[in-house]
């Protein structure tokens, strides 16, 4: 077979790649069939993947020893890698994990871009590889490195609470400077107008990867641990991109395609996360916002407002003879990981005869139907998960509703101008006949403000971890 | 510019109106696996890794283009194997009340 007859058999092997990405991701549409559109991606990687293989050998200079090597053992490496880890990984620990794979993918399509760079760097770059190498270059390394940040306050390495670095706005601008007089003096110096040396151009290349580097950790440093879901989202959508720009610079039409649909994706993932917490993106990267896991609140009863404090024993009597309970599962019961005590709780309610279902915030967990996959890890069935447009109604006919570690998605100021939270969806949960609510303290929510629900007079509050407190109402209710 | 470079320009718009499409439809309560998806999607990067590598003829490039290839196979592995974590929790249980707690366990890894 001719050289060209191969290479258009690889080219259509990456099209149908392509095609499978798309497919799966429609195909992720619902839960029925979004396992298959995830593996019909998968197979459209192991296409793409197989197809370049196939390419690299048959070509005449053949494919050299060093390089297969290289190939198989990062591959090897890299693989085990990330197959290990995502299999050993616990479904909460998983945002984090998200992260640093988003991390390696931004850093190797940085470390692409460089390579091809350095490869052209004796004359060869012009104006528009050169504007592609470096945008490329500038979304990985930020990635890189703005990843491995948001990883790590959510894994609690780093402290979750906005960390505000003195005249870092300063430090930021002067980043951001550098890195547009470098990016400049290479385009000026592809066009001819300006001589560069290849040493040169590849010291400036260096200088634009440490300005994106650093760029990723101010960025993300003075953000607040409740607000990674947004900064992770963003910074995916950013990868796909740099995916894209190191296509371009290679010249192969899978990466720019698959790029373009995850930085597509990403932004619009980003906006709708940010809108549901009733924020902007520029909102949120302007930091400083949200404490993260602050375990540690006010006092029980310590806010001013007149609060019912209600027990155990107490509580599982107005569960166990209700018609019907609504479970509102938020961010505390995600940081406690007790969705498996959720579960038994419920199911034993079931066993009762209550009629049990669960109120999903788009927002509940850390991040955009977290807790659905935390719930469902937990056996918890998947018709029991409401969306919060489909459950609103519900909770004027329901009995008891029972929120466990949620805040501000239940708080009925949202509904009034001139609060903080004002506008945003929140759940109806005081429209309920009555209202429990597990919570370790008075401690304010992500917003900083009161929750006119605890209040209430409906509302009876079990001060306790949310571990704790529910396995205490699982065994009151079993004692009932 | 080349006109291979616009049709690349061409592919890139065109792909991003497509994502903007197909993913504006996933309901919410699937959007960790997506986002987790769609991370994995972008470990196409692992492509470049190996077209760098054959073409690699120093030890410095021979340096960038396993460190890509590492971090690229870990991306894509790891991220499609996460994905599946998640989704298959989501399979439907039919007779969710006689579901006892003898069944629990059933379906983690």
């Amino acid at each position: 077979m001719s050289q060209a007859w191969i290479y258009t058999i690889v080219y259509f092997a990456w099209l149908i790649g392509a095609a499978c990405f798309v497919l799966g991701l429609h195909l992720m549409n619902s839960p029925a069939t979004g396992r298959n559109g995830n593996r019909l991606s998968a197979a459209g990687m192991v296409l793409a993947v197989s197809a370049t293989l196939i390419d690299l050998i048959v070509r005449p200079e053949g494919l050299s020893g060093t390089a297969a090597v290289i190939i198989v053992v990062g591959f090897g490496l890299g693989g085990g890698a990330g197959l290990y880890t995502a299999r050993t990984v616990k479904m909460t620990a998983m945002p984090q994990l998200v992260s640093l794979f988003n991390a390696v993918g931004g850093g190797a399509a940085a470390l692409v871009a460089i390579d091809d760079f350095i490869r052209l760097a004796g004359g060869g770059a012009d104006i528009s590889t050169t504007i592609f190498v470096v945008l490329g270059v500038v979304f990985g390394s930020v990635t890189f490195s703005g990843s491995l940040i948001a990883g790590g306050k959510l894994q609690g390495l780093i402290p979750g609470k906005p960390i505000v670095v003195p005249g870092g706005q300063i430090l930021t601008i002067a980043i951001a400077i550098i890195a547009l007089v470098g990016t400049v003096a290479l385009i000026l110096g592809a066009a001819g107008v300006l001589a560069l040396s290849s040493t040169a151009s590849i010291l400036l290349l260096g200088l634009i990867v440490a300005a994106g580097l650093i760029f990723g950790i101010t960025m993300v440093l003075p953000i607040g641990g409740a607000d990674m879901p947004v900064v992770i989202s963003l910074l995916n959508a950013l990868t796909g991109t740099a995916a894209a720009m190191a296509g371009f610079v290679i010249g192969n039409p899978v990466l720019i395609i698959a790029g373009a649909l995850v930085g597509a994706s990403g932004t619009i993932l980003t906006n709708l996360m940010a809108k549901a917490m009733n924020r902007s993106v520029l909102n949120v990267m302007a930091g400083g916002f949200g404490t993260g896991d602050s375990a540690t609140g006010v006092v029980a009863g310590g806010a001013g407002a007149s609060v019912r404090e209600v027990s155990a024993d107490d509580a599982a009597i107005q569960l166990a003879y209700a018609q019907s309970v609504i479970i509102v599962p938020g961010y505390g019961l995600a940081v406690a990981q007790a969705q498996h005590q959720v579960r038994e709780l419920a199911e034993l309610l079931e066993a009762k005869g209550v009629d049990v279902k669960y109120a999903i915030h788009p927002v509940a967990g850390r991040m955009p139907g977290h807790m659905n996959v935390l719930l469902a890890e937990a056996n918890v069935p998947y018709p029991q998960l409401k969306e919060m447009d489909e459950i609103n109604p519900d909770f004027d006919r329901c009995d008891v509703a029972l929120v466990v570690g949620a805040n501000d998605v239940t708080n009925p100021a949202a509904r009034n101008p001139g609060s903080p939270i004002s506008g945003m969806p929140i759940l109806d949960v005081d429209h309920a006949k009555s209202i429990i609510v597990i919570k370790r303290s008075m401690g304010h929510g992500y917003a900083g403000i009161d929750n006119e629900l605890y209040s209430n007079p409906k509302t009876g509050m079990l001060f306790a971890d949310a571990k704790e407190g529910l396995a205490a109402l699982t065994a009151a209710v079993k004692a009932v | 510019m080349s006109q291979e470079l616009l049709n690349a320009l061409a592919l890139f718009v065109l792909a991003i109106l497509v994502g903007f499409e197909v993913i504006s439809k996933v309901p919410a309560t699937l959007h960790t696996p997506l986002m987790s998806g769609a991370n994995s999607i972008h470990g196409i990067v692992l492509v470049g890794g190996m077209l760098i590598a054959a073409e690699a003829d120093n030890p410095l490039s021979y340096l960038l283009a396993f460190v890509a290839m590492t971090f690229g196979a870990m991306n894509v592995v790891g991220g499609y194997v996460v994905t599946d974590r998640m989704l298959q929790m989501f399979r439907k249980r039919t007779t969710p009340a006689a579901a006892p707690s003898a069944e629990q366990g059933e379906g983690r890894n």
